[in-house]
């Protein structure tokens, strides 16, 4: 069996004071992909949010391994230049910022961090076209500030996009399916899936069966309340679809 | 959330990286001002007797004035008798080349990232280079010369055209303005003086490079732009000051006039010694600065790039006399550390179907004051006048402050005048998705702030775009954990 690409061992982690997550333990290796579901408020996106070193949630107990580091030594930027990449569930409006160039500055902190040489405006501008044609994006959407304006299913391809560039290791997608026209989530994941190779591996946090139907995980977890209360193979999801959480809740809530 | 605000006040340290002192021999007057202080200037400079006149004139107007105290600034009062009003470089000779310029001078420009040799090669740029009051190197004025373009040291400009001077002196800023402005008149000492002909489109942007040199020297310089009719020119001015520990008084006056279907540019990038951290030193920057939409279909632009100087007040105004002449406004001030800016505009509409623009970008960081002052006057007879003002503020932290004083004042109903102000922190989910692509805070800082001022950038040259993000990027420039 190949080495792990993340460890999360025994996680525990808070929001100012609040404990958010409460023992979570995940092995994700490379050419896998893991599906988190789990009832709104259950911690999802705050597992996103302390894998990537977002500040003001803190980690009180447990380990993350990444790529044999200790993860959370790392500063969040650090972590990006590392190859993990999360997709954020709501991305970030920065107004007057050029996509393109936002872009190759996110590009380029990963090159001079792995020690190869910065790319030209002109070269990157070949590299993002390439990249572009996979999610069928509108070119005009290069010339934007960094998602100023743009819809919320933009937003979402936007970050598709962001993470195709960047071309990450380990990819935390926070329910990119959500806000996305059926055309679109098509397109996402099917972009998405030509991306996956061996060598990486992603996170795909969704509330929908359906997103699983083209991004087939190996491995599907529910989260609640802090917790993994249940793991399984890409049936557990269709379970889930069928008779929600309640049946999983009950019995542990005792 | 405490911890988010020490991220960002962690950036607010910032060293001034054009701090040094270079050693040329300066002429210099001992401290003090009165009537002789002023004939001894205009005898150093061999002016006529019209302009100590006009000198003297201004300086006992200016005498019956006292310091004005309604901006939104705190500072200690200038001693004017302690200021120093003349000081030269030893050179008598005028120069024929770059070479013949004193070496210790030469590096001070390369300090400054200026070889006159590269700016004249490379960038097609003519620059008039201002060192301490007096101009020292003027390129390519014999090229400029040949499309009947006059652009010299205002010295010069007395000596060789001085009845363009004389018509033109003080028709837009008088002596009696303001109290700056007539300190200004009583003892400028150089500056540069601009005439673009009949309609001449002056083919490169032309640029002066100030800088304050000798310690405790004052800096009155004067500025004259003439477009003939149809005739456009866009000048930079750029300025950067060594270190200081005293306080520096700096006030100059800009005149723009632009007759019928002319245009002139005006592109300021401001980068003077603003104080060190606990606002000690640093330069007092009080500027008047006016243009004159005198002609139909004239129009006048300011952009102005405002990152240094311990006090910055200064209004960039645009009289607009002619019928359908356009005044536009684009500013960004950023204030650090101590520092405190009270900058905007006035916009006069006086003619008919006048319009005017105003975009103006205040950021705050540290225990930063920016103050927006505006005012939009439509004059009785200025049908159809249009304004458009939008002012901007975004704060780093919460020991800074932004304010906005907008006034306006219509006489005509037909006049159309929309105000926006909107007033945003840099959030930490901005700073926090820029670090999840790889991007450390300050970058991410430089980069939120620079998307902030796109609006004012997108108006300047290239070249100037390019130094004037670099600025910002020293300003908010420090250690981030
Ligand atoms: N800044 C905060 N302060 C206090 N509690 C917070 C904060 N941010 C999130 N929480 C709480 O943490 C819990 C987990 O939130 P999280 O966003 O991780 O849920 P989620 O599983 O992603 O939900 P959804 O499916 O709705 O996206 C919620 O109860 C939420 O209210
Ligand atoms: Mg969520």
């Amino acid at each position: 069996m190949n080495p792990p690409l993340i460890e999360i061992k025994n996680l525990s982690a808070g929001i100012n004071g609040k404990q958010i997550l409460k023992g979570i333990s995940l092995t994700v290796r490379p050419g896998e992909v893991h599906a988190i579901m789990g009832p709104n408020g259950s911690g999802k996106s705050t597992l996103g949010y302390v894998l990537a070193g977002r500040k003001g949630y803190d980690v009180t107990g447990g380990s993350v391994t990444y790529d044999g580091k200790d993860l959370i030594e790392l500063s969040p930027e650090n972590r990006a230049r590392e190859g993990l990449f999360l997709a954020f569930q709501y991305p970030v409006e920065i107004p007057g910022v050029n996509n393109t160039y936002f872009l190759r500055a996110a590009y380029n902190e990963q090159r001079k961090h792995r020690k190869l040489e910065e790319v030209d405006a002109v070269d990157f501008l070949a590299i993002v076209r390439q990249k572009m044609k996979l999610l069928e994006l509108p070119e005009a959407m290069l010339k934007r500030a960094v998602n100023e304006g743009f819809s919320g299913g933009e937003k979402k391809r936007n970050e598709i996009f962001q993470m195709a560039v960047l071309d990450p290791k380990l990819a935390v997608l926070d329910e990119t399916d959500s806000g996305l026209d059926i055309d679109a989530l098509r397109i996402v994941a099917e972009g998405v899936n030509k991306l996956k190779r061996p060598d990486n591996a992603a996170i795909v946090i969704t509330h929908y069966q359906r997103l699983l139907n083209y991004i087939v995980p190996d491995f599907v977890h529910v989260l609640w309340n802090g917790q993994i209360i249940k793991s399984g193979g890409k049936e557990l999801a269709l379970e889930l679809e069928e008779k929600g959480y309640d049946w999983l809740i009950g019995k542990n809530s005792k | 959330m405490s911890e988010s605000t020490n991220t960002i006040e962690e950036f607010v340290a910032s060293d001034y990286k054009y701090g040094f002192v270079t050693n040329i021999e300066s002429d210099t007057v001992p401290p003090g001002l009165s009537e002789d202080t002023i004939r001894f200037i205009s005898a150093k400079k061999n002016e006529p007797a019209w302009l100590t006149e006009w000198r003297l004139k201004a300086f006992r107007y200016w005498q019956t004035l006292s310091e004005p105290k309604w901006p939104n600034l705190t500072y200690t009062q200038t001693d004017y008798q302690a200021i120093s009003y003349y000081s030269a470089p030893k050179q008598k000779k005028t120069l024929n080349s770059l070479d013949e310029v004193d070496p210790e001078l030469r590096k001070t420009f390369d300090k400054l990232g200026i070889s006159l040799n590269e700016q004249k090669r490379l960038s097609g740029v003519a620059v008039d280079a201002v060192v301490d009051s007096v101009s020292v190197a003027t390129t390519f004025k014999t090229e400029l010369a040949k499309q009947g373009i006059i652009f010299s040291s205002f010295s010069e400009a007395v000596a060789h055209h001085p009845e363009l001077v004389q018509k033109y002196l003080g028709s837009v800023v008088p002596h009696t303005d303001n109290f700056y402005a007539a300190l200004n008149a009583a003892v400028f000492t150089d500056g540069s003086f601009c005439y673009i002909p009949k309609g001449v489109r002056c083919p490169m942007e032309l640029s002066t490079y100030f800088r304050i040199e000798a310690a405790n020297t004052g800096q009155f310089e004067r500025t004259l732009i003439v477009a003939d009719e149809g005739a456009y020119v866009s000048y930079l001015e750029g300025c950067t000051a060594p270190m200081r520990d005293e306080n520096q008084l700096h006030a100059a006056v800009v005149e723009l006039i632009a007759m019928e279907s002319a245009q002139i540019k005006y592109s300021t990038v401001q980068n003077w010694y603003p104080g060190d951290k606990d606002g000690k030193g640093g330069i007092y920057n009080f500027v008047t600065k006016r243009g004159l939409c005198k002609g139909a279909n004239s129009k006048i632009s300011w952009t102005q790039v405002e990152t240094g100087s311990a006090i910055t007040w200064k209004y960039p105004s645009c009289i607009l006399l002619g019928d359908n002449s356009q005044g536009e406004f684009y500013s960004v001030a950023l204030t650090n550390n101590c520092q405190q800016a009270d900058t905007g505009t006035k916009m006069i509409h006086i003619g008919k179907n006048t319009r005017s623009t105003i975009i103006s970008k205040g950021i705050s960081a540290g225990r930063g004051q920016n103050s927006y002052r505006g005012q939009v006057k439509v004059m009785k007879g200025a049908t159809n006048a249009r304004n458009f003002s939008q002012c901007d503020s975004l704060l780093l932290g919460d020991k800074c402050g932004a304010h906005t004083f907008p006034y306006i004042d219509v006489q005509n109903p037909t006049a159309q005048v929309e105000h926006e102000a909107s007033t945003s922190k840099i959030g930490e989910d901005q700073i926090f998705y820029l670090n999840q692509r790889g991007i450390e805070t300050q970058d991410a800082v430089n980069m939120i702030v620079n998307g902030f001022c796109k609006e004012v950038f997108r108006e300047l040259p290239m070249e100037f775009a390019v130094e004037a993000q670099k600025l910002l990027g020293v300003s908010l420039d420090g250690s981030v954990g």
